[in-house]
Protein backbone atom coordinates (compact mmCIF):
# COMPACT_ATOMS: atom_id res chain seq x y z
CA UNK A 1 0.00 0.00 0.00
CA UNK A 2 1.20 3.61 -1.15
CA UNK A 3 0.09 6.58 1.14
CA UNK A 4 0.98 10.00 0.10
CA UNK A 5 0.39 13.12 2.92
CA UNK A 6 -0.38 16.49 1.90
CA UNK A 7 2.82 15.65 -0.85
CA UNK A 8 3.97 19.21 -1.61
CA UNK A 9 7.33 20.03 -3.91
CA UNK A 10 8.73 23.38 -4.46
CA UNK A 11 11.15 24.60 -7.08
CA UNK A 12 11.97 27.86 -5.97
CA UNK A 13 8.94 30.09 -6.70
CA UNK A 14 7.14 26.87 -8.85
CA UNK A 15 4.94 24.54 -7.42
CA UNK A 16 5.09 21.33 -8.67
CA UNK A 17 2.96 19.24 -6.36
CA UNK A 18 0.35 20.60 -4.20
CA UNK A 19 -0.50 18.96 -1.14
CA UNK A 20 -1.26 15.95 -2.69
CA UNK A 21 -2.53 12.87 -0.52
CA UNK A 22 -3.80 9.63 -2.02
CA UNK A 23 -3.69 6.09 -1.48
CA UNK A 24 -3.33 3.08 -3.96
CA UNK A 25 -4.68 -0.25 -2.25
CA UNK A 26 -2.73 -3.52 -3.73
CA UNK A 27 -4.79 -6.06 -5.91
CA UNK A 28 -5.58 -3.58 -8.30
CA UNK A 29 -3.83 -1.49 -11.43
CA UNK A 30 -3.96 2.02 -10.35
CA UNK A 31 -3.46 4.55 -12.53
CA UNK A 32 -2.02 7.82 -12.13
CA UNK A 33 -3.06 10.18 -14.70
CA UNK A 34 -2.61 14.04 -15.77
CA UNK A 35 -0.93 15.68 -18.17
CA UNK A 36 2.14 16.20 -19.29
CA UNK A 37 3.45 18.33 -16.31
CA UNK A 38 1.33 17.81 -13.78
CA UNK A 39 3.57 16.92 -11.02
CA UNK A 40 3.31 12.64 -11.72
CA UNK A 41 6.91 12.09 -12.01
CA UNK A 42 7.89 14.61 -9.39
CA UNK A 43 5.42 12.51 -7.24
CA UNK A 44 6.81 9.24 -7.83
CA UNK A 45 10.48 10.42 -7.54
CA UNK A 46 9.19 11.46 -4.15
CA UNK A 47 7.65 7.80 -3.03
CA UNK A 48 11.07 6.78 -3.83
CA UNK A 49 13.47 9.01 -1.82
CA UNK A 50 14.99 10.60 -4.94
CA UNK A 51 13.45 13.74 -4.49
CA UNK A 52 12.61 15.25 -0.59
CA UNK A 53 9.55 16.72 0.00
CA UNK A 54 9.21 20.17 0.78
CA UNK A 55 6.22 19.27 3.32
CA UNK A 56 4.22 16.36 3.35
CA UNK A 57 4.83 12.43 3.81
CA UNK A 58 4.97 9.78 1.43
CA UNK A 59 5.14 6.11 2.89
CA UNK A 60 5.16 2.26 1.30
CA UNK A 61 3.46 -0.12 3.34
CA UNK A 62 3.56 2.49 6.10
CA UNK A 63 7.14 3.48 6.11
CA UNK A 64 9.24 6.39 4.23
CA UNK A 65 11.34 4.76 1.09
CA UNK A 66 14.69 5.44 2.85
CA UNK A 67 13.30 3.50 6.03
CA UNK A 68 13.08 0.33 4.15
CA UNK A 69 15.49 -2.25 4.90
CA UNK A 70 15.33 -4.23 1.06
CA UNK A 71 13.67 -1.54 -0.78
CA UNK A 72 14.13 -3.57 -3.59
CA UNK A 73 12.35 -6.54 -2.51
CA UNK A 74 9.23 -4.21 -1.28
CA UNK A 75 9.14 -1.71 -4.14
CA UNK A 76 10.14 -2.35 -7.70
CA UNK A 77 10.48 0.92 -9.96
CA UNK A 78 10.51 2.11 -13.23
CA UNK A 79 11.14 5.59 -13.91
CA UNK A 80 10.68 7.49 -17.15
CA UNK A 81 13.77 8.85 -17.60
CA UNK A 82 16.25 5.46 -18.33
CA UNK A 83 18.32 4.55 -15.30
CA UNK A 84 21.07 2.60 -16.92
CA UNK A 85 24.49 2.84 -17.35
CA UNK A 86 24.94 3.18 -21.08
CA UNK A 87 28.18 1.33 -20.95
CA UNK A 88 27.16 -1.99 -19.01
CA UNK A 89 25.58 -5.00 -20.12
CA UNK A 90 22.02 -5.84 -18.90
CA UNK A 91 23.08 -8.66 -17.30
CA UNK A 92 25.62 -6.74 -15.35
CA UNK A 93 23.44 -3.81 -14.80
CA UNK A 94 21.13 -6.53 -12.80
CA UNK A 95 24.04 -7.84 -11.37
CA UNK A 96 24.98 -4.99 -9.83
CA UNK A 97 21.50 -4.00 -8.48
CA UNK A 98 21.13 -7.65 -6.85
CA UNK A 99 23.83 -7.40 -5.24
CA UNK A 100 23.21 -4.65 -2.86
CA UNK A 101 20.42 -7.09 -1.89
CA UNK A 102 22.23 -10.41 -1.59
CA UNK A 103 19.74 -11.02 -4.59
CA UNK A 104 21.52 -14.01 -6.26
CA UNK A 105 22.49 -14.48 -10.07
CA UNK A 106 19.63 -16.65 -10.75
CA UNK A 107 17.15 -14.26 -10.12
CA UNK A 108 19.50 -12.17 -12.33
CA UNK A 109 18.79 -14.45 -15.07
CA UNK A 110 14.75 -15.33 -14.32
CA UNK A 111 14.44 -11.66 -14.23
CA UNK A 112 16.21 -11.19 -17.79
CA UNK A 113 14.26 -14.56 -19.30
CA UNK A 114 10.66 -13.05 -17.68
CA UNK A 115 11.33 -10.02 -19.66
CA UNK A 116 12.58 -11.64 -22.88
CA UNK A 117 16.38 -10.16 -22.90
CA UNK A 118 17.97 -13.30 -22.17
CA UNK A 119 19.41 -13.10 -26.22
CA UNK A 120 20.94 -10.02 -25.48
CA UNK A 121 21.70 -10.00 -21.79
CA UNK A 122 25.73 -9.62 -22.79
CA UNK A 123 24.93 -6.55 -24.75
CA UNK A 124 25.66 -3.22 -23.56
CA UNK A 125 22.60 -1.26 -22.58
CA UNK A 126 23.16 1.70 -24.60
CA UNK A 127 22.80 -0.06 -27.94
CA UNK A 128 19.15 -1.65 -26.89
CA UNK A 129 16.21 0.63 -28.15
CA UNK A 130 13.70 2.26 -26.29
CA UNK A 131 11.82 -1.28 -26.01
CA UNK A 132 14.36 -2.82 -25.10
CA UNK A 133 15.55 -0.59 -22.72
CA UNK A 134 11.90 -0.62 -21.04
CA UNK A 135 12.12 -4.27 -20.32
CA UNK A 136 15.42 -3.59 -18.66
CA UNK A 137 13.55 -1.15 -16.36
CA UNK A 138 10.83 -3.61 -15.80
CA UNK A 139 13.22 -6.27 -15.22
CA UNK A 140 15.70 -4.09 -12.65
CA UNK A 141 11.60 -3.59 -10.84
CA UNK A 142 10.95 -7.25 -10.98
CA UNK A 143 14.00 -8.34 -9.43
CA UNK A 144 13.54 -8.28 -5.76
CA UNK A 145 9.87 -9.58 -6.49
CA UNK A 146 8.57 -6.65 -4.95
CA UNK A 147 5.02 -6.41 -3.19
CA UNK A 148 4.46 -2.74 -4.69
CA UNK A 149 5.49 -1.43 -8.15
CA UNK A 150 5.49 1.76 -9.34
CA UNK A 151 5.90 2.36 -13.09
CA UNK A 152 6.11 5.80 -14.69
CA UNK A 153 4.88 5.71 -18.14
CA UNK A 154 5.67 2.01 -18.74
CA UNK A 155 4.27 2.11 -22.25
CA UNK A 156 6.36 5.17 -23.54
CA UNK A 157 8.12 4.21 -26.93
CA UNK A 158 6.91 0.51 -26.72
CA UNK A 159 5.53 -1.13 -30.07
CA UNK A 160 1.77 -2.84 -30.08
CA UNK A 161 3.92 -6.16 -29.19
CA UNK A 162 5.05 -4.32 -26.09
CA UNK A 163 2.42 -2.29 -24.84
CA UNK A 164 -0.26 -5.79 -24.93
CA UNK A 165 2.93 -7.17 -22.91
CA UNK A 166 3.09 -4.39 -20.47
CA UNK A 167 -0.93 -4.45 -20.37
CA UNK A 168 -1.21 -8.12 -19.38
CA UNK A 169 1.82 -8.05 -17.57
CA UNK A 170 0.29 -5.16 -15.10
CA UNK A 171 -2.82 -7.15 -15.08
CA UNK A 172 -1.46 -10.31 -13.58
CA UNK A 173 0.82 -8.71 -10.91
CA UNK A 174 -2.17 -6.72 -9.48
CA UNK A 175 -4.27 -10.35 -10.01
CA UNK A 176 -1.11 -11.53 -7.65
CA UNK A 177 -2.23 -9.38 -5.36
CA UNK A 178 0.56 -6.94 -5.38
CA UNK A 179 0.03 -2.90 -5.35
CA UNK A 180 0.62 -1.75 -9.19
CA UNK A 181 1.23 2.25 -9.23
CA UNK A 182 1.25 3.19 -13.37
CA UNK A 183 1.63 6.83 -14.33
CA UNK A 184 0.08 7.72 -17.86
CA UNK A 185 -0.86 11.10 -19.61
CA UNK A 186 -2.61 8.98 -21.71
CA UNK A 187 -6.19 7.85 -20.77
CA UNK A 188 -6.92 5.64 -23.51
CA UNK A 189 -4.46 3.36 -21.95
CA UNK A 190 -5.73 3.70 -18.54
CA UNK A 191 -8.63 3.17 -19.81
CA UNK A 192 -7.59 -0.24 -20.54
CA UNK A 193 -5.34 -1.52 -18.02
CA UNK A 194 -6.34 0.43 -14.85
CA UNK A 195 -9.33 -0.54 -12.07
CA UNK A 196 -8.48 2.35 -9.76
CA UNK A 197 -7.67 6.28 -11.16
CA UNK A 198 -6.28 8.91 -9.65
CA UNK A 199 -5.73 12.10 -11.67
CA UNK A 200 -3.81 15.15 -10.92
CA UNK A 201 -3.40 18.76 -12.74
CA UNK A 202 -1.46 21.16 -12.12
CA UNK A 203 0.12 18.92 -9.21
CA UNK A 204 -3.01 18.66 -7.16
CA UNK A 205 -5.31 15.95 -6.81
CA UNK A 206 -8.46 16.44 -9.32
CA UNK A 207 -9.96 12.92 -8.74
CA UNK A 208 -9.45 9.68 -6.82
CA UNK A 209 -12.32 7.10 -7.76
CA UNK A 210 -12.53 4.09 -9.95
CA UNK A 211 -13.00 3.85 -13.75
CA UNK A 212 -16.33 2.92 -13.45
CA UNK A 213 -17.26 6.20 -11.27
CA UNK A 214 -14.71 8.28 -13.36
CA UNK A 215 -17.18 7.66 -16.59
CA UNK A 216 -20.73 7.25 -15.10
CA UNK A 217 -20.26 10.58 -13.45
CA UNK A 218 -18.55 12.90 -15.91
CA UNK A 219 -21.05 15.10 -17.84
CA UNK A 220 -24.40 13.71 -19.59
CA UNK A 221 -25.19 11.11 -21.87
CA UNK A 222 -25.84 11.84 -24.89
CA UNK A 223 -28.53 9.63 -27.16
CA UNK A 224 -27.46 9.36 -31.11
CA UNK A 225 -30.58 8.75 -32.94
CA UNK A 226 -30.37 8.40 -36.62
CA UNK A 227 -33.45 8.88 -38.96
CA UNK A 228 -34.42 9.88 -42.35
CA UNK A 229 -37.23 12.41 -40.37
CA UNK A 230 -34.53 14.43 -38.77
CA UNK A 231 -36.18 17.88 -38.37
CA UNK A 232 -39.75 16.33 -37.75
CA UNK A 233 -38.42 14.65 -34.60
CA UNK A 234 -36.32 17.50 -33.83
CA UNK A 235 -39.35 19.45 -32.76
CA UNK A 236 -41.00 16.36 -31.55
CA UNK A 237 -38.64 16.03 -28.80
CA UNK A 238 -37.79 19.54 -27.61
CA UNK A 239 -38.91 20.23 -24.51
CA UNK A 240 -37.45 21.66 -21.40
CA UNK A 241 -34.39 20.11 -19.96
CA UNK A 242 -33.70 18.84 -23.54
CA UNK A 243 -31.36 20.02 -25.84
CA UNK A 244 -30.91 18.64 -29.41
CA UNK A 245 -28.03 19.08 -31.48
CA UNK A 246 -27.21 18.23 -34.89
CA UNK A 247 -23.64 17.80 -36.90
CA UNK A 248 -24.99 15.66 -39.91
CA UNK A 249 -28.33 15.98 -41.98
CA UNK A 250 -29.79 13.02 -40.70
CA UNK A 251 -28.17 12.44 -37.25
CA UNK A 252 -29.56 14.10 -33.75
CA UNK A 253 -27.68 14.23 -30.83
CA UNK A 254 -30.12 14.28 -27.79
CA UNK A 255 -29.49 15.41 -24.27
CA UNK A 256 -31.74 15.46 -21.27
CA UNK A 257 -33.37 12.28 -22.34
CA UNK A 258 -32.69 8.75 -22.30
CA UNK A 259 -32.80 6.24 -25.52
CA UNK A 260 -35.72 4.57 -24.39
CA UNK A 261 -37.33 7.97 -23.94
CA UNK A 262 -36.21 8.70 -27.64
CA UNK A 263 -37.34 5.45 -28.68
CA UNK A 264 -40.91 5.94 -27.79
CA UNK A 265 -41.62 9.69 -29.14
CA UNK A 266 -40.00 8.39 -32.28
CA UNK A 267 -42.70 5.40 -32.03
CA UNK A 268 -45.57 7.21 -31.22
CA UNK A 269 -45.02 9.14 -34.10
CA UNK A 270 -44.35 6.34 -36.50
CA UNK A 271 -41.05 7.67 -37.21
CA UNK A 272 -38.34 4.95 -38.81
CA UNK A 273 -35.37 4.93 -36.64
CA UNK A 274 -32.34 3.80 -38.55
CA UNK A 275 -30.17 4.07 -35.40
CA UNK A 276 -30.38 4.66 -31.40
CA UNK A 277 -27.36 4.37 -29.70
CA UNK A 278 -27.04 5.98 -25.92
CA UNK A 279 -23.48 7.03 -26.24
CA UNK A 280 -21.07 6.56 -22.74
CA UNK A 281 -18.56 10.00 -22.52
CA UNK A 282 -15.37 8.47 -23.27
CA UNK A 283 -12.79 8.43 -20.57
CA UNK A 284 -11.35 10.52 -22.50
CA UNK A 285 -13.23 13.04 -22.86
CA UNK A 286 -13.54 12.78 -18.88
CA UNK A 287 -10.03 13.44 -18.05
CA UNK A 288 -10.16 16.75 -20.48
CA UNK A 289 -13.25 17.87 -18.71
CA UNK A 290 -11.54 16.98 -14.89
CA UNK A 291 -8.27 18.73 -15.92
CA UNK A 292 -9.96 21.86 -17.90
CA UNK A 293 -11.24 22.78 -14.88
CA UNK A 294 -8.07 22.58 -12.78
CA UNK A 295 -5.92 24.57 -15.71
CA UNK A 296 -8.84 27.09 -15.27
CA UNK A 297 -8.51 27.27 -11.07
CA UNK A 298 -4.50 27.22 -11.58
CA UNK A 299 -4.09 30.60 -13.34
CA UNK A 300 -5.05 33.53 -10.90
CA UNK A 301 -1.54 33.49 -9.00
CA UNK A 302 0.14 34.49 -12.28
CA UNK A 303 -2.07 37.01 -13.26
CA UNK A 304 -1.59 38.90 -9.83
CA UNK A 305 2.18 38.29 -10.46
CA UNK A 306 2.20 40.13 -13.80
CA UNK B 1 -5.19 -10.94 -2.07
CA UNK B 2 -1.88 -11.93 -0.32
CA UNK B 3 -0.39 -14.46 -2.42
CA UNK B 4 2.57 -12.20 -2.53
CA UNK B 5 4.04 -11.74 1.00
CA UNK B 6 4.51 -7.75 2.08
CA UNK B 7 7.66 -8.45 3.80
CA UNK B 8 11.08 -8.79 2.26
CA UNK B 9 12.82 -12.64 2.91
CA UNK B 10 14.64 -11.87 6.12
CA UNK B 11 18.19 -12.59 4.29
CA UNK B 12 18.09 -9.95 1.67
CA UNK B 13 18.85 -6.53 2.51
CA UNK B 14 21.02 -3.79 1.98
CA UNK B 15 24.33 -3.73 3.70
CA UNK B 16 27.83 -1.88 3.63
CA UNK B 17 29.46 -5.23 2.29
CA UNK B 18 26.79 -5.56 -0.28
CA UNK B 19 27.17 -2.14 -1.16
CA UNK B 20 30.45 -2.53 -2.20
CA UNK B 21 30.37 -6.04 -3.73
CA UNK B 22 27.37 -4.08 -5.94
CA UNK B 23 29.89 -1.05 -6.58
CA UNK B 24 32.83 -3.30 -7.54
CA UNK B 25 30.69 -5.07 -10.13
CA UNK B 26 29.73 -1.63 -11.57
CA UNK B 27 33.26 -0.87 -11.43
CA UNK B 28 35.02 -3.63 -13.31
CA UNK B 29 32.26 -3.82 -15.63
CA UNK B 30 32.62 -1.21 -17.27
CA UNK B 31 35.54 -0.76 -20.74
CA UNK B 32 35.96 3.03 -19.84
CA UNK B 33 37.84 1.66 -16.05
CA UNK B 34 40.42 -1.07 -17.95
CA UNK B 35 40.79 1.62 -20.80
CA UNK B 36 41.67 4.45 -18.20
CA UNK B 37 44.10 2.07 -15.99
CA UNK B 38 45.79 0.81 -19.04
CA UNK B 39 46.44 4.32 -20.24
CA UNK B 40 48.08 5.06 -16.01
CA UNK B 41 49.78 1.78 -16.23
CA UNK B 42 51.09 2.48 -20.04
CA UNK B 43 52.13 6.30 -18.83
CA UNK B 44 53.38 5.79 -15.41
CA UNK B 45 55.88 2.74 -16.40
CA UNK B 46 56.55 4.25 -20.10
CA UNK B 47 57.41 8.05 -19.10
CA UNK B 48 59.47 6.35 -16.19
CA UNK B 49 61.53 4.28 -18.10
CA UNK B 50 61.92 7.29 -21.23
CA UNK B 51 62.84 10.28 -18.31
CA UNK B 52 65.42 7.41 -17.02
CA UNK B 53 66.88 6.83 -20.21
CA UNK B 54 66.96 10.71 -21.75
CA UNK B 55 68.30 12.51 -18.00
CA UNK B 56 70.68 9.03 -17.65
CA UNK B 57 71.83 9.98 -21.26
CA UNK B 58 72.33 13.50 -20.94
CA UNK B 59 73.99 13.28 -17.31
CA UNK B 60 76.48 10.45 -17.98
CA UNK B 61 77.73 12.18 -21.56
CA UNK B 62 77.50 16.10 -20.29
CA UNK B 63 77.19 15.41 -16.20
CA UNK B 64 74.44 17.48 -14.27
CA UNK B 65 72.24 17.67 -11.21
CA UNK B 66 69.51 15.48 -10.45
CA UNK B 67 67.60 15.85 -6.74
CA UNK B 68 66.02 12.57 -7.10
CA UNK B 69 67.10 9.26 -9.42
CA UNK B 70 63.99 7.56 -7.62
CA UNK B 71 61.49 10.64 -8.12
CA UNK B 72 62.80 10.20 -11.94
CA UNK B 73 61.94 6.91 -12.38
CA UNK B 74 58.34 7.58 -10.91
CA UNK B 75 57.64 11.05 -13.19
CA UNK B 76 55.43 9.29 -15.53
CA UNK B 77 52.87 9.74 -12.46
CA UNK B 78 52.92 13.12 -13.29
CA UNK B 79 51.06 12.41 -16.59
CA UNK B 80 49.22 8.85 -15.14
CA UNK B 81 47.69 11.43 -12.43
CA UNK B 82 45.26 12.77 -15.11
CA UNK B 83 43.94 9.27 -16.17
CA UNK B 84 43.26 8.28 -12.66
CA UNK B 85 41.49 11.26 -11.95
CA UNK B 86 39.24 11.14 -14.54
CA UNK B 87 38.60 7.60 -13.79
CA UNK B 88 37.41 9.01 -10.12
CA UNK B 89 35.39 12.03 -11.74
CA UNK B 90 33.67 9.40 -13.79
CA UNK B 91 33.09 6.53 -11.27
CA UNK B 92 30.12 9.07 -9.79
CA UNK B 93 29.57 11.17 -12.83
CA UNK B 94 28.74 8.45 -15.21
CA UNK B 95 25.59 7.71 -13.36
CA UNK B 96 24.43 11.03 -12.90
CA UNK B 97 25.06 11.51 -16.79
CA UNK B 98 23.02 8.56 -18.01
CA UNK B 99 20.29 8.23 -14.85
CA UNK B 100 22.53 5.34 -13.77
CA UNK B 101 22.38 7.26 -10.05
CA UNK B 102 18.62 6.85 -9.70
CA UNK B 103 18.99 3.05 -10.16
CA UNK B 104 21.26 3.05 -7.59
CA UNK B 105 19.84 5.27 -4.83
CA UNK B 106 16.94 3.17 -5.33
CA UNK B 107 18.39 0.29 -4.31
CA UNK B 108 20.55 2.02 -1.39
CA UNK B 109 18.34 4.72 -0.31
CA UNK B 110 20.18 5.81 2.86
CA UNK B 111 22.98 7.27 -0.05
CA UNK B 112 25.80 6.91 2.62
CA UNK B 113 26.51 3.04 1.99
CA UNK B 114 26.62 4.18 -1.57
CA UNK B 115 29.15 7.14 -1.15
CA UNK B 116 31.75 5.04 1.49
CA UNK B 117 31.54 1.96 -1.21
CA UNK B 118 32.68 3.91 -3.95
CA UNK B 119 35.71 5.48 -1.79
CA UNK B 120 36.78 1.62 -0.73
CA UNK B 121 36.48 0.00 -4.28
CA UNK B 122 38.28 2.46 -5.87
CA UNK B 123 40.84 3.12 -3.42
CA UNK B 124 41.39 -0.64 -2.84
CA UNK B 125 41.56 -1.03 -6.48
CA UNK B 126 43.68 1.94 -7.49
CA UNK B 127 45.83 1.53 -4.76
CA UNK B 128 46.57 -1.95 -5.70
CA UNK B 129 47.28 -1.54 -9.33
CA UNK B 130 49.45 1.60 -9.56
CA UNK B 131 51.42 -0.12 -6.11
CA UNK B 132 52.62 -2.95 -8.89
CA UNK B 133 53.38 0.20 -11.06
CA UNK B 134 55.30 2.08 -9.27
CA UNK B 135 57.33 -0.53 -8.13
CA UNK B 136 57.83 -1.81 -12.08
CA UNK B 137 58.36 2.02 -13.08
CA UNK B 138 61.03 1.96 -10.51
CA UNK B 139 63.10 -1.08 -11.09
CA UNK B 140 62.50 -0.53 -14.72
CA UNK B 141 63.71 3.10 -14.23
CA UNK B 142 66.67 2.25 -12.15
CA UNK B 143 67.70 -0.58 -14.84
CA UNK B 144 68.07 1.93 -16.85
CA UNK B 145 69.91 4.61 -15.29
CA UNK B 146 72.05 1.31 -14.04
CA UNK B 147 73.38 1.66 -17.61
CA UNK B 148 74.49 5.14 -17.45
CA UNK B 149 77.96 5.77 -15.11
CA UNK B 150 79.41 8.94 -13.42
CA UNK B 151 82.20 9.98 -11.39
CA UNK B 152 81.92 11.28 -8.42
CA UNK B 153 78.39 12.55 -6.73
CA UNK B 154 77.96 15.61 -4.28
CA UNK B 155 74.95 16.71 -2.48
CA UNK B 156 74.93 20.24 -4.11
CA UNK B 157 73.61 22.99 -1.45
CA UNK B 158 69.98 22.99 -2.74
CA UNK B 159 69.89 19.39 -1.19
CA UNK B 160 69.84 16.68 -4.33
CA UNK B 161 72.72 15.35 -5.96
CA UNK B 162 75.09 16.37 -8.61
CA UNK B 163 77.20 14.02 -10.86
CA UNK B 164 80.30 15.04 -13.13
CA UNK B 165 81.85 12.86 -15.73
CA UNK B 166 85.30 14.22 -14.75
CA UNK B 167 87.59 11.25 -14.26
CA UNK B 168 89.52 12.88 -11.43
CA UNK B 169 86.74 13.17 -9.25
CA UNK B 170 85.67 10.38 -6.70
CA UNK B 171 85.14 6.56 -7.81
CA UNK B 172 82.84 6.01 -11.07
CA UNK B 173 79.59 4.19 -10.25
CA UNK B 174 76.18 3.78 -11.53
CA UNK B 175 73.66 6.10 -11.62
CA UNK B 176 70.87 3.85 -10.96
CA UNK B 177 69.59 3.39 -7.30
CA UNK B 178 68.62 0.01 -6.09
CA UNK B 179 65.45 -0.92 -3.87
CA UNK B 180 67.27 -0.83 -0.63
CA UNK B 181 68.25 2.98 -0.88
CA UNK B 182 66.72 5.28 1.72
CA UNK B 183 63.29 6.21 0.95
CA UNK B 184 63.06 4.58 -1.92
CA UNK B 185 59.91 1.46 -0.72
CA UNK B 186 58.78 4.61 0.73
CA UNK B 187 57.99 6.58 -2.39
CA UNK B 188 57.09 4.10 -4.26
CA UNK B 189 54.00 3.78 -1.71
CA UNK B 190 54.06 7.31 -1.69
CA UNK B 191 53.33 7.01 -5.91
CA UNK B 192 50.57 4.58 -4.89
CA UNK B 193 49.03 6.31 -2.11
CA UNK B 194 49.04 9.80 -4.25
CA UNK B 195 47.55 8.01 -7.26
CA UNK B 196 44.87 7.27 -5.19
CA UNK B 197 44.62 10.31 -3.77
CA UNK B 198 44.56 12.31 -6.95
CA UNK B 199 41.35 9.47 -7.88
CA UNK B 200 39.40 10.31 -5.03
CA UNK B 201 39.70 13.78 -5.19
CA UNK B 202 38.26 13.56 -8.58
CA UNK B 203 35.31 11.24 -6.76
CA UNK B 204 34.74 14.15 -4.20
CA UNK B 205 34.81 16.74 -7.04
CA UNK B 206 32.27 14.44 -8.78
CA UNK B 207 29.98 13.72 -6.14
CA UNK B 208 30.11 17.74 -5.64
CA UNK B 209 29.50 18.68 -9.25
CA UNK B 210 27.62 15.61 -10.60
CA UNK B 211 28.81 16.53 -14.28
CA UNK B 212 31.91 15.46 -15.65
CA UNK B 213 33.06 18.57 -17.43
CA UNK B 214 33.00 20.32 -14.41
CA UNK B 215 34.42 17.95 -12.17
CA UNK B 216 37.47 17.56 -13.78
CA UNK B 217 37.80 21.12 -14.64
CA UNK B 218 37.28 21.60 -11.08
CA UNK B 219 40.07 18.64 -10.21
CA UNK B 220 42.40 19.76 -12.88
CA UNK B 221 41.78 23.55 -11.53
CA UNK B 222 43.37 22.16 -8.14
CA UNK B 223 45.59 20.06 -8.94
CA UNK B 224 47.53 22.09 -12.01
CA UNK B 225 45.98 25.69 -11.62
CA UNK B 226 46.46 26.56 -8.46
CA UNK B 227 50.52 26.33 -8.52
CA UNK B 228 50.30 28.89 -11.28
CA UNK B 229 48.05 30.84 -9.71
CA UNK B 230 50.55 31.34 -6.24
CA UNK B 231 53.53 32.12 -8.85
CA UNK B 232 51.23 35.28 -8.78
CA UNK B 233 51.96 35.65 -5.19
CA UNK B 234 55.21 37.68 -3.97
CA UNK B 235 58.48 35.36 -3.73
CA UNK B 236 58.12 35.54 0.27
CA UNK B 237 54.90 34.42 0.63
CA UNK B 238 55.06 31.67 -2.18
CA UNK B 239 57.44 29.62 -0.98
CA UNK B 240 55.30 29.29 2.22
CA UNK B 241 52.07 28.67 0.21
CA UNK B 242 53.01 26.76 -2.44
CA UNK B 243 54.57 23.49 -0.91
CA UNK B 244 51.08 23.55 0.92
CA UNK B 245 49.01 22.97 -2.50
CA UNK B 246 47.95 19.90 -3.63
CA UNK B 247 50.25 18.76 -6.45
CA UNK B 248 53.43 19.63 -4.57
CA UNK B 249 52.22 18.49 -1.34
CA UNK B 250 50.94 15.01 -2.53
CA UNK B 251 53.78 14.21 -4.76
CA UNK B 252 56.50 15.12 -1.96
CA UNK B 253 55.51 11.35 -0.86
CA UNK B 254 57.00 10.37 -4.01
CA UNK B 255 60.99 11.98 -2.93
CA UNK B 256 63.22 10.37 -0.89
CA UNK B 257 65.40 13.71 -0.89
CA UNK B 258 64.45 16.27 1.24
CA UNK B 259 64.19 19.83 -0.93
CA UNK B 260 63.99 23.05 1.22
CA UNK B 261 60.57 24.11 -0.40
CA UNK B 262 59.12 20.94 -0.21
CA UNK B 263 57.34 19.23 2.22
CA UNK B 264 58.64 15.71 4.31
CA UNK B 265 57.06 12.71 2.36
CA UNK B 266 54.61 12.14 5.24
CA UNK B 267 53.99 15.83 6.07
CA UNK B 268 53.02 16.16 2.42
CA UNK B 269 50.94 13.31 1.56
CA UNK B 270 48.95 14.21 4.86
CA UNK B 271 48.32 17.64 3.74
CA UNK B 272 46.97 16.47 0.31
CA UNK B 273 44.91 13.71 2.41
CA UNK B 274 43.26 17.18 4.09
CA UNK B 275 42.52 18.03 0.41
CA UNK B 276 40.98 14.36 -0.29
CA UNK B 277 38.63 14.47 2.88
CA UNK B 278 37.78 17.50 2.57
CA UNK B 279 36.18 16.98 -1.17
CA UNK B 280 34.54 13.97 -0.24
CA UNK B 281 33.27 15.23 2.55
CA UNK B 282 31.82 18.32 0.89
CA UNK B 283 30.64 15.89 -1.94
CA UNK B 284 28.71 13.12 0.77
CA UNK B 285 26.70 16.67 2.02
CA UNK B 286 25.94 17.30 -1.66
CA UNK B 287 24.59 13.71 -2.51
CA UNK B 288 22.62 13.25 1.19
CA UNK B 289 21.00 16.74 0.94
CA UNK B 290 20.06 17.53 -2.98
CA UNK B 291 17.44 15.40 -5.13
CA UNK B 292 18.92 12.80 -6.99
Amino acid sequence: MIEAFDLTKRYGEKVAVDGLSFVVQPGVVTGFLGPNGAGKSTTMRMLLGLDRPTSGTATINGRGYDELRAPLCEVGALLEARAVHTGRSARNHLLALAATHGIGRRRVDEVLDLVGLTHVAGKRAGGFSLGMGQRLGIASALLGDPHTLILDEPVNGLDPEGILWIRTLLRSLAAEGRTVFVSSHLMSEMALTATHLIVVGQGRLIADASVAELTAASGQKVVRVRTEEAPRLRDLLAADGVSVTSTERDLLLVTGLTSAEVGRVAADARIALVELVAQQPSLEEAFMELTRDAVEFGTPMEEVAS
Amino acid sequence: MTAVAEAAPAHLGVTQVRAIDSEWIKFRSLRSTWWSIGVALLISIGLGVLFSYLRGYDIAHHGGFEPDQTELSLRGFYLAQLAVGVLGVLFITGEYSTGMIRATLSAVPKRVPVWVAKIVVFAAVIFLITLIAAFIAFLSGQAVLSGYHVHGAFLSAKGGIAFTTDPGVGARHSLGVSISYPGAVRAIFGAALYMVGVGLLGLGCGFLVRNAGGAIAALFGLLLVLPLLAQALPASLQEHVSKYLPLLAGTAGMTTQRVPDRLAPWAGLGVFALYVVAALGAGLYVLRRRDA
